[in-house]
């Protein structure tokens, strides 16, 4: 998919305006028609902040700031805090960044300046495909074939070798953080691909020739002309990837092992806030329990706009508009 | 010697490293043939003719089918092409033939933001909205959710169709004394009108495998959904409350519906690198 | 291009014919959502009831007795069925009175996954242990003590518990803070605890399907789920002393022993008698006794009826203990009551 440069249109645009004031009726109503359309991209920002903050008031009020510091979810005691929630999304979807950015950066690299031209089209539909296999069927392969998997063959080999550090240390139960942190990986490994691709792509090959010229070998070019240059744009598709993986629901919910609980081990099972929303919102019974619901999902809408503010704004660093499509 | 060592040396480091780049590669695309792979096994010895016609059997009893799912994702996909499709389009037609420079710019920023929103937060605005007020769980509900989640993707990829259409249509339509709007709506538009529909049709691919914002808004059905304004199944729905019970026979036909779902969409992908590919020829 | 607009015609028109089917039929749907615990026998019974009266559907989604209580309580479902009964606090927040129908009874058993299958006996203290995290291992002294004749493993007992808001939960914790002072002090009874250990599952289907493909797992589900599964499940010590099988008889004794109030809200837990398991419960469909929609409340007292009549012979294949004849006279005098 092209990626658009828009520097050339406010020329071309400020002739066709001046071709075509809006004159008729027909003319002014499309105009605001279109506008209050394009508007509602706005709109919809504000509403789901406003649903979220409403919907959470109370337990707002009620617990303050406490609420992103305490540990304990206790819907008998109404006590609730967000903390284990959040240790749960941020240990995941970091576990997740370590493991897809060096396979997806590569693979980039692999695809734009490595590959031979006729094996591209073919691995780029490839990793097409896999962005859309919808996150429950992930989560369906995750619960039946990743789990027991790792379960039987790969955490008790990781156990013996690195048992001894607090990271995998403790019961194996095939439900864990691990392997929330892994199939969140393979759900953001197309989406940092793809735009990383598009990054590498707008790289000037001006660069490229430039170091050529100085005598440097494809992988000298590649380190020193392009990923250099690129460096701020492939921070951007990290960062793009790590606000996919922090939203990420079904997937994560079917192999986590739900419980809310900060442990260091990798092995144990934990919570994210999307995962807790999506277990907990159609039976919290008392209204604080669900306000406190709303209020992990203004949680998450702020750490998703965040993270997403600043990939765009890295993205747009190297000059032109990058919209990862198929690949959400 | 040493120089043509170092040359040797620097050679070698760029050949292991397409090697790894190649292997890279080819592990961001494992876990696909993995799970197709599964797919395949397990679920189609669940397909068959009761699987696309029956409605869930009692819990516990073998058999059955997830024919109200499949009909209940279409419902809601039109539902959601209803709000999706005219906010989408219309809205992406703003940003490629009016407005700023900087107020577009602008636009567009939040629109892509938009896009990062995790979907189950399009369910807990849309239970807010929407369930608690008509006081209960509906098609409606789950349609608009989705709508919801379309609208800047498809915002952003009509914009970026309609970008594509050379200024010299519009330049040609306008000199000849045509209004502006119809020069978007009959000239620029309907130059790029497959563009449009590939925009929509990815939008669809994308929130037919949704699940999370139904969840509290669609809510689910073991029947027929005979008012929109009733709860109503979903495939992914389906699939993921087979998946966390206990019996074997839902396992069966969780992967068959998984199945069916991923050739849904893979159908519809397919449909959009044919509408695309021929632009080129 | 004209292909494009046929195309685009052939989806449209897709949408709207199954939009036009989804709206030719008359058929009613009564919305119930709640309890995983009685999922098996109310699905039998809707499935049958269809036969019954064809012009009315009950759709019941298994959510979790919380999310019963709560959706009637936020009237976006016609009924609810919980295992836990709502509190006083809980009935004062619904905009209206709200009636508990029991319908049957059921036990929570003790299912686990273990090489061999081994049929184990456990007593109040080992399950409290375990479920406080005290007793960690399958071959803790406490839990091979009961059980001479089997080997246990040095493994790590994973204890299994409900993620969502549970009347299957409510039984259990129930039966804990009865036995246990250190349960009922730490924890307490609810349908959602903060649970000293374990892994949470959705629905009793969740967590069944979580001690099944989890070896040396442990935890509770509804009898029939157990079953269903082929899962092995616990002989408990009950409050006569006596290991008692989860069986029909033996929640049928624990019923017996039952004092039930007026507004119908007991409990059965640890109830006396040589021959009652302690686990059992009741599980309740929660509806107002002011009906808002009179055709569908209609509705509704014909299915109760039908229910607390024909309804109860089909729960003992299903091993749900029905009601004693008593107070089903009782309840459909209350079903009766309700107006619509």
């Amino acid at each position: 998919m092209p990626v658009v440069a828009s520097s050339a249109k406010p020329a071309v645009r400020s002739i066709i305006d001046r071709m075509a004031r809006p004159s008729g009726v027909g003319d002014r109503v499309f105009k605001w028609l279109t506008l209050a359309m394009a508007l509602a991209v706005v709109a919809l920002v504000f509403l789901v902040g406003w649903q979220l903050a409403r919907g959470s008031s109370l337990a707002i009020q009620k617990f303050g700031f406490h609420f992103l510091e305490t540990s304990t979810w206790d819907p008998v005691a109404e006590q609730f805090g967000a903390l284990p929630f959040i240790y749960g999304t941020a240990i995941s979807s970091l576990v997740a960044l370590i493991i897809a950015v060096p396979l997806s950066i590569a693979a980039a690299v692999y695809l734009t300046e490595l590959a031979p031209i006729w094996i591209r089209q073919p691995i780029v539909s490839l990793i097409e495909m896999l962005a859309a296999i919808p996150s429950v069927i992930l989560g369906l392969w995750g619960i039946f074939v990743m789990i027991p998997w790792l379960r039987t063959h790969a955490f008790p080999f990781l156990k013996k070798i690195f048992g001894w550090t607090p990271l995998f240390d403790g019961p194996i139960y095939g439900v864990s953080m691990l392997a929330g942190g892994i199939i969140i990986a393979v759900m953001i490994l197309p989406i940092i691909t793809s735009v990383s691709r598009e990054i590498l792509r707008s790289v000037p090959n001006l660069q490229r020739e430039a170091a050529y010229a100085l005598g440097a070998t494809r992988w000298e070019v590649t380190r020193i002309a392009v990923l250099s240059y690129a460096k701020k744009g492939l921070f951007g598709a990290v960062v793009l990837g790590l606000g996919r993986a922090l939203g990420e629901t079904m997937a994560v919910t079917m192999v986590i092992g739900n419980t809310p609980q900060i442990r260091a081990s990798l092995f144990a099972p934990g919570y994210t806030l999307a995962s807790v929303i999506a277990n907990e919102f159609t039976e919290a019974t008392t209204d604080v329990y669900l306000q406190a619901l709303f209020e992990i999902g203004l949680v998450l809408f702020g750490i998703t706009i965040f993270a997403n503010l600043l990939a765009q704004l890295l993205l747009r660093t190297i000059g032109s508009t990058i919209t990862p499509r198929a690949v959400q | 010697m040493k120089s043509s060592h170092k040359h040797l040396w620097r050679k070698t480091k760029s050949a292991c490293a397409a090697v790894i780049a190649f292997v890279c590669a080819l592990l961001v695309i494992a876990p696909l043939a993995l799970v197709l792979f599964h797919l395949i096994r397990s679920g189609a010895s669940a397909i068959n003719w009761s699987f696309f016609t029956e409605l869930p059997k009692p819990v516990g009893v073998a058999g059955g089918g997830m024919a109200n799912a499949i009909v209940g994702s279409f419902q809601l996909l039109g539902l959601a092409a209803l709000v999706g499709v005219p906010v989408g389009v219309l809205g992406g037609v703003y940003l490629a033939e009016y407005g700023t420079a900087r107020g577009n710019f602008a636009l567009r920023f939040m629109a892509d933001v938009l896009n990062g929103v995790p979907s189950i937060i399009w369910g807990v605005v849309v239970y807010g909205l929407i369930v608690l007020r008509f006081k209960s769980f509906s098609a409606y509900a789950g349609g608009l959710a989705l709508g919801f989640i379309m609208v800047p993707l498809v915002t952003r990829t009509t914009e970026e169709v309609l970008l594509l259409v050379p200024a010299g249509y519009r330049e040609a339509s306008l000199a000849l004394g045509i209004s502006r709007w119809k020069t978007i709506v009959h000239i620029v538009m309907k130059t790029a009108s497959k563009g449009i529909v590939t925009a929509i049709l990815l939008a669809l691919a994308r929130v037919a495998g949704e699940t999370a914002p139904l969840l509290f808004t669609a809510f689910g059905n073991r029947f027929w959904n005979h008012n929109l304004s009733e709860p109503i199944s979903a495939l992914p729905l389906q699939i993921f409350s087979y998946a966390i019970s206990p019996y074997d026979d839902w396992h069966r036909q969780a992967w068959a519906g998984a199945l069916v779902l991923v050739v849904m969409i893979f159908l519809l992908n397919l449909v959009v690198r044919f509408l695309t590919r021929e632009r080129m020829a | 291009m004209t292909k494009i607009h046929r195309m685009i015609g052939r989806f449209l028109g897709l949408f709207v014919v199954f939009g036009l089917i989804a709206t030719a039929s008359a058929q009613m749907t009564m919305n119930g959502a709640g309890a995983t615990f009685p999922y098996p026998i109310y699905s039998k019974w809707f499935d049958e009831y269809v036969k019954v009266d064809p012009s009315v559907r009950f759709n019941y989604q298994s959510i979790g007795s919380g999310g019963g209580q709560k959706q009637i309580t936020a009237q976006t479902v016609d009924f609810g069925a919980s295992d836990g009964p709502m509190s006083d606090e809980n009935l004062s927040k619904a905009p209206g009175k709200i009636l508990h129908i029991p319908t049957v009874a059921g036990a929570d058993v003790v299912a686990y996954n273990l090489p061999g299958d081994p049929a184990l006996k456990l007593d109040a203290d080992a399950i409290a242990g375990i479920f406080l995290g005290q007793i960690k291992k399958w071959n803790d002294p406490k839990i091979a003590g009961q059980n001479p004749e089997v080997t246990l493993p040095d493994q790590e007992i994973v204890v299994v518990h409900r993620s969502d808001g549970s009347g299957t939960t409510y039984i259990w914790t129930d039966y804990l803070s009865k036995v246990s002072a250190e349960w009922k002090q730490k924890v307490g009874t609810n349908t959602s605890v903060n649970w000293p250990t374990g892994l949470g599952g959705k629905g009793n289907e969740g967590v069944a399907g979580q001690i099944k493909q989890t070896p040396g797992a442990l935890g509770y589900v509804e009898l029939i789920y157990a079953i269903q599964n082929k899962m092995p499940y616990a002989d408990v010590k009950n409050s006569a002393g006596k290991f008692v099988k989860p069986s029909l008889e033996s929640i049928t004794a624990a019923l017996a022993t039952a004092q039930i109030p007026d507004d119908f809200r007991f409990s059965i837990t640890n109830a006396p008698g040589a021959g009652s398991y302690p686990m059992c419960g009741a599980t309740w469909l929660l509806v107002y006794e002011q009906q808002k929609d009179s055709a569908k409340g209609k509705k509704l007292v014909e299915f109760l009826e039908w229910a607390l009549t024909k309804g109860e012979e089909m729960a003992k294949d299903l091993d749900y203990a029905p009601l004693p004849a008593e107070l089903r006279e009782r309840v459909l005098k209350r079903v009766d009551e309700i107006k619509f």
